[in-house]
């Protein structure tokens, strides 16, 4: 079986400085597969390049079955592959109901997008309680949960969640972790990048370290977990 | 004070005119942040568009079947003219330094002046436009002119079409979205490249209705018209605070009682008696915009949501 998401060599670079110097990993369906590292080792340009807002200057993107490679934003969320961004990037003027209803500005089926609204909802019961709200008012932990179920609403074959626990507190992290274990229960595939490399790897299936714009380290989540390297570098011991 | 109801029935009417055209400033930096300079020329042509047609139409038409077939032109030439501009002259510039796309929006705001002026039959002075016949509708204590009537019925329509547009429809809330965070709204799979040539084609559209309505209330159209009233309408969108559609409107009417009020009262002022009249209209206008921007630069309505990290 060939994997949901194939990514072969790929290269990204603003202007003269090169972000990502090729990399290579593969997500196959129903999986959670993780990228960590630190600020700067080019994760997220690495999720701005697979949703298409970046042009990837060399390499490949197969996505089920399609090279991604120069289409536009707006189509690749139309093959199945949403990405909530990092910082969340709601849009604050806008209610939450509107929010969500944008998370599915490609679908046509009124019935479904309500029903995929109140699912929302049982994911995140506080969003229900605060529908009509301007999602600017919400807290981080909040917006997050908007985010995440915003990006749900386009009914994706691969979600991309970009530093989901960022800013948030503990007991926030906890539940929007303990959230992507669920999603991933219910047969949702996650290409998940973090900075907090424990909890991630403790969801994931599959892990790769990245640094400075390169795959380092590759190996199922446990595997990572347990890797001294890892353990020095990433979940700060000694 | 007694001329109060006249004084601000002119206030009014002024600024529904103002705010029809800001709404096309408005628009634009709300998706873009691009300060469309060319946007007065935008509606000056939809004055010669109008023109033009009537023009075409047999003489003794009435005026009133004619208004239809001068809007549609005044719309067609409008947009035309925008969609095109941002085609081939903003498009290109999308990620230079913003200063580029501005310095290129005046720079057509005067090329298309000129070709009016060079290459539309005697556009080298004021065009005569038509003027419905008959005198000024006397309400007693105020009375308009028959061409203000037009005004009177579009401003509010085109309002409350606007408003409905915006928050009601898929491509209204996408506009929204763009104008919020556009790349986000990509990865909502909102194609924002539409969403931007649909903002200019509405604010063309709105000018091409308020250059028929200044036609119809001053009875001339002429290449230059586009610059005093555009930079009226730029700050009547500054004064509602800059990318709200709803301030454009409130800015527009606030702007023309301004100038309706100064221009009638303000020699009534001890020591300010030199200052009154029609020759300084355009000097209050702008002063009110100094003070805005000196006291209250968001606007009237800006900035209404903060927005949390």
């Amino acid at each position: 079986m060939t994997a949901l998401l194939e990514v072969e060599d790929l290269k990204v670079a603003y202007g003269k400085i090169e972000a990502v110097k090729g990399i290579s990993f593969s997500v196959e369906a129903g999986q959670i597969v993780t990228l960590i590292g630190t600020n700067g080792a080019g994760k997220t340009t690495t999720l701005r390049t697979l949703s298409g807002l970046l042009k990837p200057s060399g390499g490949r993107i197969i996505f089920d079955g399609r090279p991604l490679n120069g289409i536009g934003a707006h189509k690749i969320v139309a093959m199945g592959l949403a990405h909530s961004p990092e910082g969340r990037r709601i849009f604050p003027r806008l209610t939450i109901a509107e929010n969500l209803k944008l998370g599915a500005f490609l679908r046509k089926d009124t019935a479904g997008i309500e029903k995929d609204i109140k699912r929302a909802y049982e994911l995140f019961p506080i969003l229900g309680e605060r529908s009509k709200q301007a999602a600017g008012t919400l807290s981080g932990g909040e917006q997050q949960m908007l985010a995440m179920g915003r990006a749900l609403m386009s009914q994706p074959k691969l979600l991309m969640l970009d530093e989901p626990s960022m800013g948030l507190s503990p007991i926030m992290m906890q539940k929007i972790m303990a959230t992507i274990a669920e999603l991933k229960s219910q047969g949702t595939t996650i290409l998940l990048v973090e900075q907090n490399a424990q909890a991630a790897l403790s969801l994931a299936d599959q892990g790769h370290v990245m640094e400075v714009g390169k795959v380092v380290l590759s190996g199922t989540g446990q595997d990572l977990l347990v890797d001294e390297s890892v353990r020095k570098a990433y979940l700060g011991e000694d | 004070m007694n001329d109060l109801p006249q004084q601000l029935a002119n206030g009014l009417l002024l600024g529904a005119l103002y705010g029809l055209i800001a709404i096309g400033y408005t628009m634009v930096y709300g998706i873009v942040q691009l300060i469309n300079f060319a946007h007065g020329e935008i509606f000056m042509i939809g004055g010669f568009g109008a023109l033009t047609v009537f023009l075409w139409l047999p003489s003794g038409t009435s005026l009133l079947l004619a208004l239809p077939l001068m809007i549609l032109m005044a719309m067609a030439c409008s947009v035309l003219v925008a969609v095109g501009a941002e085609r081939f002259a903003y498009r290109p510039l999308r990620n230079a330094p913003r200063l580029a796309p501005l310095i290129t929006a005046i720079g057509l705001s005067i090329a298309l002046q000129q070709a009016i002026w060079a290459f539309y039959p005697d556009a080298t002075k004021s065009r005569p436009f038509p003027e419905f016949e008959g005198g000024r509708l006397d309400f007693g204590a105020f009375a308009i002119s028959r061409g203000d009537l037009f005004l009177l019925i579009a401003a509010p329509l085109c309002m409350i079409t606007l408003g409905v547009f915006v928050s009601k429809t898929r491509t209204g809330r996408a506009m929204q979205a763009t104008s919020q965070d556009p790349d986000t709204a990509k990865l909502m799979g909102i194609n924002t490249d539409r969403i931007i040539v649909t903002a200019f084609a509405i604010g063309a559209a709105f000018a091409a209705i308020a250059a028929v309505a200044h036609g119809l209330k001053y009875g001339e159209v002429n290449f230059k018209m586009g610059f005093i009233a555009g930079l009226k309408a730029f700050t009547a969108a500054v004064l509602g605070g800059i990318g709200n559609i709803y301030g454009a409107m409130i800015g527009g009417l606030v702007l023309g009682l301004a100038e309706a009020m100064a221009t009638a009262y303000i020699e009534n002022i001890p020591g300010m008696s030199q200052l009154g009249g029609g020759a300084w209209k355009d000097v209050w206008a702008f002063v009110l915009l100094i003070l805005v921007l000196l006291l209250r630069p968001q606007g009237l309505l800006g900035a209404r949501v903060s927005d949390r990290a």
